[in-house]
């Protein structure tokens, strides 16, 4: 025997000491075709919503709302492949039109400009194209406010696209939907894994589990109507719905989320820390916050990215109960999500037009933000297992 | 036996050749769900061969799927846009959709039934939906904030309140918008200092305001008489629209053309009036 001790891992484990069985084979395979799918369909999600969004990114798009005429009589006077640019076709649809159709387009363009009525004519506004980044994410003073101002309204005659009131709409609900959900979901953990008697641990997991089964509309119904007035009742608050509520709200959904992994983080300690810990004369409580917890401290962190990964994504309970694009850090005025904003609003877009766009946009921010904080948790949980270990 | 597969199978390919002519979908309006709705149910019991198939989705849904021709018909509560018609032209080929007035459509403005309010002008429901009138006691009633209900800005009826009442100008970024007029309607019975719009409906809790067109005119209701006077450009109820129905006129023949005629005669705007929206006025609708 050549290999004592080691066995070679052949190519995708092989030849892994007895020789696999065809099905299993085909199974493996079978497997590593669906995992690389999977793959592939993220890949194949990002590529799509960034090539749509993409012509916003490198300021192709022109949402100006007075844009030059060219009169239909002119049409020979011009090369085609300006009027093809004017028109905004693709190079097969202009190819095939006939020139009456062309005319017609024109003739369409012309009316579009003089519909324009004369008070919006004369604003400076209306010749600016707002998909530029300086009007995203910048302050500008529109016309009609006392001070620049940022302004998300997408729908009009111009069409006012700053994304800030949409970013911090999403920042403020998903922090107070974390800072209500992690303590109490963590709490609830310890409480059922280290110290409840098995009886009420019986009991109380399924419970805070059966509330991931709740559909978010419904949450979010009850928050509307029930909740809202409650907890406007109770502090006293101006605006009935506002990020607070909305926030409340989403910690239900997250609670049961970051409840059961790290219930299972602090279950899969092994037990003889516990058992040790115990025999030196710790308390429970001593145990469970000294020995416990940090041990599991990776597992538990992993539970609160995934919380605000579905906070961050979770659409229907903000969409139902706040959408308000306020520019506002206060807690209890209105909040507008970039998810509710995409959801509200992809129904009634122009395919292809700046709006359109400027969604998938939102969309792309989004993906990257998720996918960002979850490459740096990944990071994080590393050095802490690493800690844990004893390598530094 | 044979033979008879055969003759089964035969009729079977004609049913469902019959089903193709036959059939006519809608899309488009939420707005327009339930109308549309309601027409196809009354139009298919009295002709059984013909098959309806109404879905909403949104204005520009609908104008979305007319140029790729998923839908045979594009329900739409708002004017069509050049934009939309330029699309449309590419895909028709030259030709621009057909547009029909199907029903008329008037915007009520809602307050709590607590509040002393009764009768705002149109130039004040612009200055409280733009964010100038920010108290309640600049108008007449207590001396509290004002609470402002929009809808989303995909509905139609944001667009035509934002046109039209608001003269283009921005809503206040402090208006909640809403899914719908029913949750608008819901949330000004619950907030006593709220203000919200959308079509006609009733709900417990809440009252609509009566319009004055301007300062000096007096106040009127949104009735239906009120409203046809108003959607003609006349001296009536002065927040009312046209709701449409758009087609690509290569299609605007045979079931489709008998079916928009039916839509606009006097048994079509029956069907109107029953489900809470206003009738066509007599020039408009098909004889």
């Amino acid at each position: 025997m050549q290999h004592q001790g080691k066995r070679p891992i052949g190519w995708m484990g092989i030849h892994r000491g007895h020789r696999a069985h065809p099905f299993e084979w085909l199974a493996e395979k079978g497997i590593f075709l669906v995992s690389l799918s999977a793959i592939l369909m993220v890949l194949l999600i990002f590529v799509f919503v960034a090539r749509e969004a993409l012509p916003i990114v490198f300021g192709q798009m022109n949402s100006a709302l007075v844009q030059p005429v060219i009169p239909p009589d002119e049409v020979d006077k011009h090369p085609p492949e300006k009027i093809r640019e004017y028109l905004g076709l693709t190079k097969p649809q202009f190819a095939a039109m006939d020139k009456d159709t062309i005319r017609t387009l024109m003739e369409v363009h012309v009316e579009a400009q003089n519909e324009i009525p004369p008070h919006f004519r004369t604003d400076p506004d209306a010749r600016a194209n707002t998909t530029e980044w300086r009007y995203l994410v910048r302050p500008h003073q529109w016309t009609g406010y006392d001070q620049p101002s940022y302004i998300w309204q997408p729908v009009g005659q111009i069409h006012k696209y700053n994304i800030m009131p949409l970013i911090v709409g999403t920042l403020k609900t998903t922090c107070i939907g974390l800072l209500f959900a992690v303590p109490l979901a963590i709490g609830a953990a310890i409480y059922i894994s280290q110290l409840a008697r098995p009886r009420v641990r019986e009991i109380i997991k399924p419970t805070i589990e059966l509330l991931s089964g709740i559909p978010s509309v419904v949450v979010g119904f009850f928050a509307l109507l029930v909740m809202a007035t409650l907890l406007q009742q109770i502090f006293g608050y101006q605006t009935r719905l506002n990020a607070f509520v909305a926030g409340i709200a989403l910690s239900f959904a997250v609670i049961p989320i970051v409840f059961s992994i790290a219930e299972d983080a602090l279950t899969s300690v092994p037990r003889n820390y516990t058992q040790a810990a115990l025999a030196l004369g710790a308390s429970r409580w001593q145990t469970a916050w000294q020995i416990v917890l940090p041990a599991a401290l990776p597992g538990a962190f992993a539970a609160v990215v995934l919380g605000f990964g579905r906070a961050i994504g979770e659409t229907m309970i903000i969409l139902m109960v706040t959408s308000a694009s306020e520019m506002s850090w206060s807690l209890f005025s209105g909040a507008r999500s970039i998810t509710a904003t995409i959801a509200a609003e992809m129904g009634e877009v122009v395919r292809g037009g700046h709006h359109y766009r400027m969604l998938f946009l939102l969309g792309a921010l989004l993906f990257a933000a998720t996918f960002t904080t979850n490459m740096v948790a990944e990071v994080i949980m590393l050095r802490f297992k690493r800690r844990l270990e004893g390598k530094r | 036996m044979k033979t008879k597969l055969i003759l089964a199978a035969l009729l079977a390919t004609a049913t469902l050749a019959a089903h193709a002519a036959g059939s006519i979908t809608v899309k488009g309006s939420d707005t327009m769900v339930i109308l549309a709705q309601k027409w196809a149910e009354v139009y298919m019991g009295k002709h059984p061969d013909v098959k309806i198939q109404v879905t909403g989705g949104g204005t520009g849904t609908g104008f979305a799927a007319l140029q790729d021709r998923k839908t045979d018909l594009c329900n739409a509560s708002r004017k069509i846009k050049a934009k939309e018609i330029a699309t449309c032209v590419a895909a028709f080929g030259g030709a621009k959709p057909t547009e029909y007035k199907v029903a008329v459509d008037g915007l009520s403005v809602y307050v709590n039934a607590e509040n002393p309010v009764k009768e705002l002008s149109l130039e004040q429901v612009e200055g409280i939906f733009t964010g100038k009138i920010k108290n309640w006691k600049d108008v007449g009633g207590n001396d509290a904030p004002i609470e402002l209900y929009s809808r989303e800005n995909s509905s139609g009826t944001y667009e035509f309140f934002k046109e039209h009442v608001l003269k283009g100008k921005d809503f206040a970024a402090s208006a909640q918008t809403m899914q719908g007029t029913a949750i608008v309607l819901q949330s000004v019975a619950k907030e006593k200092n709220g203000i919200g719009y959308g079509g006609a409906a009733y709900g417990v809790g809440a009252k609509h305001l009566n319009i004055k067109p301007s300062a000096s005119e007096p106040a009127v209701e949104p009735t239906e008489e009120n409203v046809m006077k108003g959607v003609g450009g006349g001296a009536g109820y002065p927040i009312a629209r046209y709701l449409y129905i758009y087609v690509n006129p290569a299609l605007d023949k045979g079931d489709i053309a008998a079916y928009l005629s039916w839509v606009r005669s006097d048994e079509g705007q029956k069907v109107v009036k029953d489900v809470g929206y206003f009738p066509l006025p007599a020039q408009w609708r098909h004889k």
